[in-house]
């Protein structure tokens, strides 16, 4: 091949000029063995190596990629955006050093090195390259016709990816990945690394053994990788490889997102904002996809896809469609006009709870997840509730204070439940309410009313908007809802099964009217006034639903000790409390919408006003 | 079904403006640039104290011969123009009014949008659906 004597001095001259002054000797087999390669990726009279061919190579190599990536940035060809000869035989010595078990860097190629290895090549000359420190005396004689044929292969392959992502090779800006976002795609990459499953695609990064049904279609994706060195190459890839992967999974749609990419959206979204029923504001999601060196246009319109309820904040899925359309886009995916069906933040919702709610209210989605949740927290606390009881009856004693009703109640189970039903509602107390509460209720050992009350007390409205909202509790679902208290509260009060009506709901009833008094009262007063007035019918239900089973177990209970009642409120009043959560928190949620709606007409109003200098 | 709807900012400069594509666009630019000056002066008759309860449908501000010219101004100053066909005369107010209101709340969607600096033109692809829906269908 007529490259091989020429390139072999003008490759070590070359590389001394890409690795800055270091000057590369190659010995005659290895000039032979480079120049071959670089010739099969990179024919004549090309003067860089096509990024598909070399990406094929590097991956035939067999390291893990991010080696490869390593190598393929310290080989200068990141730093000039193509494969010269002086960057190919750099990456070539760096690979087998690498294979060698040498770190990746440049001084490690200074030493004599064996040939580098790569496996998808013909066995017979990747056995004869196997020999550690031996350079001379191997004869290669790469059966060209099997090379080619195997390239061949992988290049159609490789093709195949190819139109997946046409703009890839064009896309090849000077490099300069901000730090910042190189972060973010490098935990990124292998978050979505982890995404290669039993197909043929991806290895992933944590495995660090490449097999050879990988070199296929990885092949392809690495291809495309060193067109794209200029960008982030891991994300690169591994965009790559989620792109192969979200195309081979789920009949070839690029707009669904696997349970990996998921997992990774999520623990961005959770590090923008820490809870995960709540939103990103704008601004702070502005400044995250900024990052992603997309133009602001695209952005804006990505934006415009994914806030589908347009106030101007993202919610969990709304953040994860938007962050897979970035994703799609840096792929070289044309956005589409609509969003599509798999990105919608309903659909999203569905797919990551699969919750059986049928409340079909426009805040099912949102009600839906801290309901989920709640589900799951009161399944832990019907476990703990069984030890925790005995705790709390001792410490709900001393708390007797907040409770008015249950102050006139003597026996003990009676403030048992009480107390619990009060403590669990006092999480659904304002913002104000639940500063005061969590010093008290933090005694308690109970951890699903911790956790309940967290949550409870996690998205923070002004104090005067319970008052607004309490003004609005409508008494039809003032009854249901006493009447769900009477009924679990009377399954522990009287050994008989049928419940006496009168009693719990006078007792409510003056909680009701005993307004202005005791912050307690109020508080737990304007909870359950909450809690009844979002319109939330599943969750009401359910409680009602759980009521009336209970109440058939109390007859065959009544001899058992008092303890076993108590744990039976207290499981009710859990379930209550959680319903009441439930219906808040999704009330707390459209009222943020609303103050967010607000907040974005004051702000645009006040942009206005404001002296032209935006322009 | 509007000729040519403008989104003009506080500052009388045009954020968007998109005509029916007829053979002279440029004379519904002209109508909405002298349209403004009727904006302008049924604003300033409300006076200073009525500013609040200044209602954001201007209604009419003048007809042609060919058209009306229609006006509606938020709150912060962002003047909407549509110029329809006089020959339209199934449009009643009610209609104008929801058209105003739909090209508002797009507004106000475009708004919400953290990539869009206030003061911008206007690039959004669901604001030009939406008023591709208002536009008189050309054949």
């Amino acid at each position: 091949m007529e490259q091989g004597p020429a390139g072999g001095p003008a490759a070590a001259t070359t590389a001394a000029a890409g690795t800055g002054g270091l000057l590369l000797p190659l010995s005659e087999s290895e000039q032979q063995r480079y120049s071959e390669l670089f010739s099969r990726c990179c024919p004549p009279p090309e003067v860089a190596a096509g990024g598909s061919s070399v990406g094929e190579l590097f991956r035939a190599s067999q390291l893990p990629p991010d080696t490869l990536h390593q190598i393929t940035e310290l080989c200068g060809a990141k730093r000039v955006g193509y494969f010269g000869p002086a960057q190919f035989y750099i990456a070539l010595k760096l690979i087998a050093a690498a294979q060698s078990g040498f770190p990746v860097r440049i001084e490690s190629i200074k030493n004599e090195l064996p040939l580098p290895r790569f496996m998808a090549l013909k066995n017979d000359s990747e056995a004869r390259y196997g020999t550690p420190a031996e350079l001379h005396g191997v004869k290669f004689q790469v059966p060209h016709a099997t090379l080619e044929k195997n390239s061949y292969k992988r290049t159609d392959e490789g093709d195949k990816q190819e139109p997946k992502s046409p703009p890839m090779s064009p896309i090849c800006s000077p490099p300069a990945s901000p730090s910042t976002y190189q972060r973010i795609p490098l935990s990124y990459g292998y978050g979505k690394s982890r995404s290669g499953l039993e197909q043929q695609h991806g290895a992933p990064y944590e495995v660090r053994h490449s097999t050879h049904q990988q070199d296929g279609p990885s092949s392809g994706n690495y291809g495309a990788k060193p067109a794209l060195t200029c960008s982030t190459p891991n994300r690169s890839l591994s965009a790559e490889r989620e792109q192969q992967d979200s195309s081979t999974h789920y009949s070839d749609d690029p707009w669904r997102i696997t349970e990996e990419q998921r997992d990774y959206y999520i623990n961005q979204f959770r590090s923008l904002q820490p809870d995960l029923n709540s939103f990103v504001s704008g601004s702070v999601a502005k400044n995250f996809f900024t990052k992603s060196k997309l133009p602001i246009p695209e952005l804006s319109h990505i934006w415009e896809l994914s806030d589908v309820d347009c106030d101007g904040a993202l919610t969990l899925p709304e953040f994860c469609a938007a962050f897979h359309l970035v994703v799609a886009r840096k792929n070289g995916y044309q956005l589409p006009e609509t969003l599509p069906e798999t990105l919608l933040p309903q659909y999203l919702q569905a797919a990551s709870l699969k919750p059986t709610r049928d409340c079909a209210l426009f805040d099912s989605y949102s009600e839906s997840l801290p309901g989920g949740q709640q589900t799951r927290d009161f399944s832990r606390s019907e476990k703990t509730s069984a030890e925790e009881v005995a705790d709390n009856s001792a410490l709900l004693q001393e708390g007797k204070k907040d409770d008015k009703e249950a102050v006139k109640v003597s026996t003990a189970l009676k403030t048992i439940p009480k107390e619990f039903q009060h403590l669990t509602v006092k999480t659904a107390a304002q913002e104000s309410n639940a500063l005061k509460a969590r010093p008290r209720s933090r005694s308690y050992s109970s951890t699903s009313i911790e956790d309940a009350m967290k949550k409870g007390e996690e998205p923070p409205t002004p104090p005067p908007r319970p008052q607004k909202s309490h003004s609005r509790a409508s008494s039809l679902d003032l009854n249901k809802i006493f009447q769900q208290n009477t009924q679990a509260v009377r399954s522990g009060w009287l050994p008989p099964p049928p419940p006496a009506l009168p009693p719990r709901p006078s007792v409510s009833q003056e909680v009701v009217l005993a307004q202005p008094p005791s912050k307690p009262t109020r508080r737990k007063l304007r909870a359950e006034a909450q809690g009844l007035e979002t319109p939330e019918l599943s969750p009401t239900i359910n409680v009602t639903s759980s009521t009336p089973a209970v109440k058939p177990h109390l007859p065959v209970q009544k001899q058992s000790s008092k303890q076993k009642r108590a744990i039976q409120t207290a499981i009710r009043k859990n379930k209550e409390a959680n319903a009441v959560l439930a219906r808040l928190n999704s009330e707390l949620q459209q009222q943020l919408k609303e103050v967010h709606k607000e907040r974005i007409a004051l702000e645009t109003q006040l942009e206005q006003l404001r002296p032209v200098t935006v322009l | 079904m509007a000729v040519c709807i403008a989104v003009i900012a506080k500052e009388n400069y045009p954020l968007y403006i998109r005509s029916v594509p007829t053979e002279n666009e440029l004379k519904f630019h002209y109508t909405v640039h002298t349209s403004l000056d009727v904006v302008d002066e049924k604003i300033s008759a409300m006076g200073k104290a009525l500013v609040d309860q200044r209602e954001l449908y201007l209604g009419l501000l003048y007809p042609t011969e060919d058209y009306k010219v229609y006006g509606y101004v938020t709150n912060s100053r962002v003047k909407f123009v549509m110029v329809v066909d006089s020959s339209n005369t199934a449009l009643r107010d009610n209609e104008i009014r929801s058209m105003f209101r739909k090209l508002h709340n797009s507004y106000t969607d475009i708004m919400c949008n953290p990539f869009y600096n206030p003061g911008d033109r206007i690039h959004s692809r669901a604001f030009d659906n939406m008023v591709n829906s208002m536009m008189m269908q050309v054949c």
